[in-house]
C-alpha cells in the first residue's frame, strides 16, 4: 500500500447529496442499532432488578412510574421496533423480494410507517 | 481471499450469515418476552421470577444473549470500519478505530457476563 497515493480523490462526496428515502431508512437502521447497544445496558439493569427480590421488584415498579423513566424505556422500545422492522425488510430483500428501485422505495416507506405505528402503540402500552 | 483480522468470522460471508441467524433469534425472543408481558398485564414478582426460573426460558434467554453479543459486535464492527476511516478521521483513524472496537468488545463481554449472572443469580 505504501506506493499508493493516500490523497486519492474521492468520487462520491455523500455530504453534498440529496439522499433518497432508502438511505435514511438504512442510516436509521445503523443509528438505532448503535443506540440499542447502549439501551441493552438499561434492559439488563431492568431485568436484574426485576428478578433479584420482591423488594427490588417493587422499588423498580415505583421508579418506573416517573415520566423520565417511561420516556427512556419508550425510546429504547422505539429503537428496538424500528431496528426489528428494518431487519425484517432486510431478510425479505435477502429472499430477492423488493430489490429493484421501486420495491426498495416501497419497502423503505413501509418500514417507516410500520415503525411509527408500532412505536405509538408501544407508547400507549407504557402509559 | 480478503480477510480482516478484526471481523467476527474472519470473512464477510460468515459475518453476513451470523448476523441474520442472530437477528432471527433476537426477533423471536423479543416477541416471546413481549408476548408474555402482553398476556400478563398485572404481573406479580412471583409470576415473573417463576417464568425466568423455567429451564427452557433460561436456555432461550442465554441463546438470545449470545446472539445479541455476536449481532452487536458485527454491527458495530461494520459501523466503525465504515466511519472511523482515514478519509473521515485523518491519520489517527486506525488507532481510533481499534480503540473504539476494543471498547465495544469489552462492553459486549460485560453484557455477556452480566446477563449470565442475572439469569443464574436469582
Amino acid at each position: 500500500m505504501s506506493n499508493v497515493s493516500k490523497e486519492r480523490p474521492v468520487n462520491l462526496d455523500i455530504g453534498t447529496f440529496k439522499l433518497p428515502i432508502t438511505s435514511y431508512v438504512s442510516i436509521l437502521h445503523r443509528v438505532s442499532g448503535v443506540f440499542l447497544f447502549a439501551g441493552t445496558g438499561l434492559l439488563l439493569w431492568l431485568l436484574a432488578n426485576s428478578l433479584q427480590s420482591a423488594q427490588s421488584y417493587a422499588e423498580l415498579q415505583e421508579s418506573l412510574s416517573s415520566v423520565v423513566a417511561k420516556l427512556a424505556i419508550w425510546l429504547v422500545l422505539a429503537a428496538l421496533i424500528y431496528h426489528s422492522v428494518a431487519g425484517v425488510r432486510h431478510l425479505i430483500m435477502d429472499m430477492g423480494i423488493g430489490e429493484d428501485l421501486e420495491g426498495g422505495v416501497l419497502g423503505a416507506q413501509f418500514t417507516l410507517v410500520c415503525s411509527i405505528i408500532l412505536a405509538l402503540l408501544a407508547g400507549v402500552w407504557i402509559w | 481471499m480478503v480477510t480482516s483480522i478484526t471481523s467476527f468470522g474472519r470473512s464477510g460471508v460468515s459475518d453476513w450469515l451470523v448476523q441474520r441467524a442472530s437477528a432471527v433469534v433476537l426477533l423471536a425472543y423479543t416477541l416471546f418476552i413481549f408476548g408474555f408481558l402482553w398476556l400478563h398485564p398485572s404481573l406479580t414478582f412471583q409470576d415473573w421470577q417463576a417464568f425466568f426460573a423455567n429451564g427452557a426460558v433460561k436456555v432461550f434467554s442465554l441463546l438470545a444473549l449470545l446472539s445479541l453479543c455476536a449481532h452487536a459486535w458485527i454491527g458495530l464492527w461494520s459501523v466503525t470500519t465504515d466511519y472511523l476511516t482515514t478519509r473521515l478521521m485523518g491519520a489517527k483513524a486506525t488507532a481510533i478505530r481499534l480503540a473504539v472496537q476494543l471498547a465495544c468488545a469489552l462492553v459486549t463481554f460485560i453484557y455477556f457476563v452480566w446477563g449470565i449472572q442475572i439469569l443464574w443469580g436469582f
